[in-house]
C-alpha cells in the first residue's frame, strides 16, 4: 500500500490572548490509501486540530504534510480550496446540511465546483443518493428528515465528486446506537467496497471498533496504536 | 442548480422579510421614478430659439395690459406675437383634476405655435369661426371621452361669467390637438380670448403673457432688452425671456416642491440603505456555518464574496424592476388627465439601474467582505 498522508515534524500552535498554546510538536506519521482510521483521544488532545491540517482548513506552523506524494503545507489559500474540493470530503457531526435545499441539491453542491453538464450531475447524486440508499428521499428538506438520514445525505455529499479520502469528525455523535452503527456500516462499505481512505474522529470507542486501526491522541502525540479486532 | 440558483434561494430563506424589504425598495424606486419622469417630461417640452415670452417683471402671475401685446408685436425683430391668459378651468368638479385653459388669440396663436398645431383645416376653421368654440389636446378629449361638436361646460376657479353669473362657461369642442411627446400644446384647452374677455366680471383687458417670434435668434437679446426698456419705469414692467428660460422659470415654481420631495425621496433611499444593510448583514451571519461548510467543501472566498454580493444585488434589483414598473403603469394611467403628459421616459431605467446598482454594492459589500474573510475554523467553531 502506498502512503496516501506523510506528516513530518508538524508544528501547530495557537494563540489565544497573550498565551501560545502548542497543540503539536514534531508530530510525524502516515496514514495508508485505503486505510479506515479512527482518532481517539481527551478533549483537547488535538484531535480536531490534526483533523483541520489533514483536511487543509488550518495550516501548521512548521513541517511537512504530503498527500499523494505532494506537498500541500505550502499551497496558498486558493490551491488548498481547489485541492478539498478535488480530494477531501467532508462528514461532520451535526451534518451541516443547508435548510433551503432538498436532499439532491444539498449532494450537487460539491459538484457546482466541477465541470460536469447538469445530466452527469443529476446523474452522480442519483448514484450518491442510491449508495447511501435514500433515492426516494432526493425531493426532501433536511428538517423532513431524520437525524440519520440527514447524516446519510451528508455521506452522499461527500462522496458524490468521489474523492480519495473522507474526513469524519464525530459522525455518529448526534445519533444513537442503532442509528450510528448503521453509519458506521456506510462509512465501512464505502471503504471497503468503494477504498475510500476515512479518517474519523471520535470520543466512541464502539465507532472505533468500525475502523480498520485506532489511534491514539493525548497532548499532541500518539500514544498508542491498536489494529482492529 | 447554479450559483444564481443557490442565491435566488438565500434570497427566499425567510420570506415574509425579503417580500419587505423589496416592497420598501420598490416604493423608494416608484417615487424616484416618478419624480425624473415628470422633470424629463416638463424640461422636455418643444422650444423655438426664436420664440421669446414677455410677462410682468413681478411673477408670471401678474397680468400685463392687452396694449403691451400689441406695442411688443409693432416693435422692430417681432416676426409675430399673440397673447395668452391663464382661465384656471376644471370640469365637472375640481376632484376630477385641474385643466390648463388658456385664452387665446386664435389666429395668432397658431402663427407663433405652428408646428405643434397640426389639426385638420376644417377643425382649424371651426374653432376661428365660433368665438364660444375650443380646441383640446387629445388625451384631455380621451379622457372625458368629448366628441367634436360637443357642448361642454367648464368652470373657472378664477373668474366669474357675467352672462350667467356663476364661474361656469359652455363651448363647443371645435377640434382636438395631436399631442406627440414633448408638445408644447401636451394637455391644453384653447378658448377664445375675446370671449372670455367680454364675459369676465374682473381682469378685463389683462393678459398673462405675450409669446413672439424673432426675425433671428441673433436679434434675441436686442429684441428683448427693447421690449423691457419699452416697458421700464410703466405701471407694468416687463421681463423678457428665451422660451426655454420661461419653461425653466414657469417649472421652478414646483422647484421647491421638487426639491422637497427629492429630499425625503433621498432620505428614503438612505433610511432603505442602512435598513437592506443591516438585515444583509444579519442575514449572512444567520448563515455563518453554512458559509464554512461551502468553504470546506470548496467554494472558495471569491465565489462566497460574489454570490452574497449577488444576493443584496438581486434584490436592489427586485425592487427596482417592481419600483419603475408600478410607476410606468401608474404614469400611463394618469397621463389621460389634464396636464403634461408625464411617460416613463426609458433614461429613468439606466438612472435606477444605476441606483440599484449601488444600493446593490453598498449594502452588499460589508456582509461579502465578512463572508470572504470568514475562516472555516471560525465559522464552524473546529479549534
Amino acid at each position: 500500500m502506498t502512503d496516501l498522508f506523510r506528516l513530518t515534524d508538524v508544528e501547530k500552535s495557537y494563540t489565544r490572548g497573550k498565551e501560545k498554546i502548542s497543540i503539536f510538536d514534531k508530530l510525524t506519521m502516515r496514514i495508508e490509501e485505503g486505510d479506515f482510521v479512527a482518532i481517539m483521544g481527551p478533549s483537547g488532545s488535538g484531535k480536531t486540530t490534526l483533523l483541520n491540517l489533514l483536511g487543509g482548513t488550518d495550516k501548521a506552523n512548521k513541517g511537512e504534510i504530503e498527500f499523494d506524494g505532494k506537498r500541500i503545507d505550502n499551497l496558498s489559500e486558493g490551491q488548498l480550496t481547489a485541492w478539498r474540493a478535488a480530494n477531501v470530503g467532508f462528514i461532520f457531526q451535526f451534518y451541516n446540511l443547508m435548510p433551503i435545499l432538498t436532499a439532491a441539491q444539498n449532494v450537487e453542491l460539491p459538484l457546482l465546483l466541477t465541470k460536469l453538464s447538469p445530466k452527469k450531475r443529476r446523474d452522480n447524486v442519483a448514484t450518491a443518493l442510491k449508495i447511501v440508499g435514500l433515492e426516494d428521499r432526493a425531493k426532501h428538506r433536511p428538517r423532513e428528515m431524520s437525524g440519520g438520514q440527514q447524516q446519510r445525505i451528508a455521506i452522499a455529499r461527500a462522496i458524490v465528486s468521489d474523492p480519495k479520502l473522507l474526513l469524519c469528525d464525530e459522525p455518529t455523535g448526534d445519533l444513537d446506537r442503532t442509528t450510528a452503527d448503521e453509519i458506521l456500516g456506510t462509512l465501512q462499505v464505502l471503504n471497503r467496497d468503494l477504498g475510500k481512505t476515512i479518517i474519523m474522529v471520535t470520543h466512541d470507542a464502539q465507532a472505533a471498533k468500525y475502523a480498520k486501526r485506532t489511534l491514539h491522541l493525548d497532548k499532541g502525540h500518539f500514544v498508542e496504536s491498536e489494529l482492529a479486532a | 442548480m447554479n450559483d444564481r440558483a443557490l442565491m435566488w434561494k438565500n434570497l427566499w430563506r425567510k420570506p415574509v422579510r425579503t417580500i419587505l424589504l423589496v416592497v420598501s425598495i420598490m416604493i423608494a424606486f416608484l417615487i424616484f421614478s416618478g419624480i425624473i419622469s415628470f422633470n424629463i417630461a416638463i424640461s422636455t417640452f418643444n422650444t423655438l430659439p426664436t420664440r421669446m415670452v414677455t410677462l410682468s417683471k413681478v411673477n408670471f402671475t401678474q397680468t400685463l395690459p392687452i396694449a403691451h401685446y400689441e406695442r411688443i408685436a409693432a416693435m422692430e425683430g417681432v416676426a409675430a406675437a399673440t397673447h395668452m391668459n391663464w382661465f384656471g378651468g376644471y370640469f365637472q368638479d375640481q376632484q376630477s383634476g385641474f385643466l390648463p385653459v388658456f385664452a387665446v388669440d386664435p389666429e395668432t396663436y397658431f402663427q407663433v405655435y405652428s408646428e405643434d398645431l397640426q389639426i385638420p383645416a376644417e377643425q382649424r376653421e371651426a374653432f376661428f369661426k365660433d368665438r364660444a368654440s375650443m380646441l383640446v389636446a387629445e388625451p384631455v378629449a380621451e379622457r372625458y371621452g368629448w366628441r367634436i361638436g360637443q357642448r361642454i361646460p367648464l368652470q373657472s376657479n378664477i373668474f366669474t361669467n357675467r352672462n350667467s353669473g356663476n364661474s361656469t362657461w359652455e363651448f363647443t369642442l371645435a377640434g382636438t390637438i395631436p399631442t406627440p411627446q414633448g408638445s408644447s400644446q401636451s394637455g391644453s384647452v384653447l378658448i377664445h380670448y375675446d370671449y372670455y374677455n367680454e364675459t369676465v366680471t374682473f381682469g378685463r383687458d389683462r393678459i398673462g403673457w405675450v409669446p413672439f417670434l424673432t426675425k433671428s435668434a441673433d436679434l434675441n437679446d436686442q429684441v428683448a432688452a427693447a421690449i423691457d426698456g419699452r416697458f421700464l419705469n410703466s405701471q407694468d414692467e416687463t421681463s423678457t425671456q428665451d422660451e426655454e428660460t420661461f419653461n425653466k422659470s414657469f417649472t421652478a415654481q414646483l422647484g421647491n416642491i421638487a426639491l422637497v420631495v427629492s429630499l425625503v425621496v433621498g432620505a428614503a433611499f438612505i433610511a432603505i440603505l442602512l435598513i437592506v444593510g443591516t438585515t444583509m448583514a444579519l442575514a449572512v451571519r444567520e448563515r455563518t456555518k453554512e458559509i464554512g461548510v461551502m468553504k470546506t467543501l470548496g467554494f472558495s472566498s471569491e465565489r462566497v464574496l460574489r454570490m452574497v454580493l449577488g444576493e443584496s444585488m438581486l434584490l436592489s434589483f427586485l425592487g427596482a424592476v417592481l419600483g419603475c414598473g408600478a410607476a410606468a403603469g401608474l404614469l400611463s394611467l394618469a397621463s389621460g388627465g389634464g396636464g403634461p403628459p408625464i411617460y416613463f421616459a426609458p433614461i429613468v431605467l439606466v438612472y435606477a439601474a444605476i441606483i440599484a446598482l449601488l444600493l446593490g454594492l453598498v449594502t452588499g459589500l460589508g456582509p461579502a467582505l465578512a463572508a470572504y474573510r470568514l475562516s472555516i475554523i471560525d465559522a464552524l467553531g473546529r479549534r
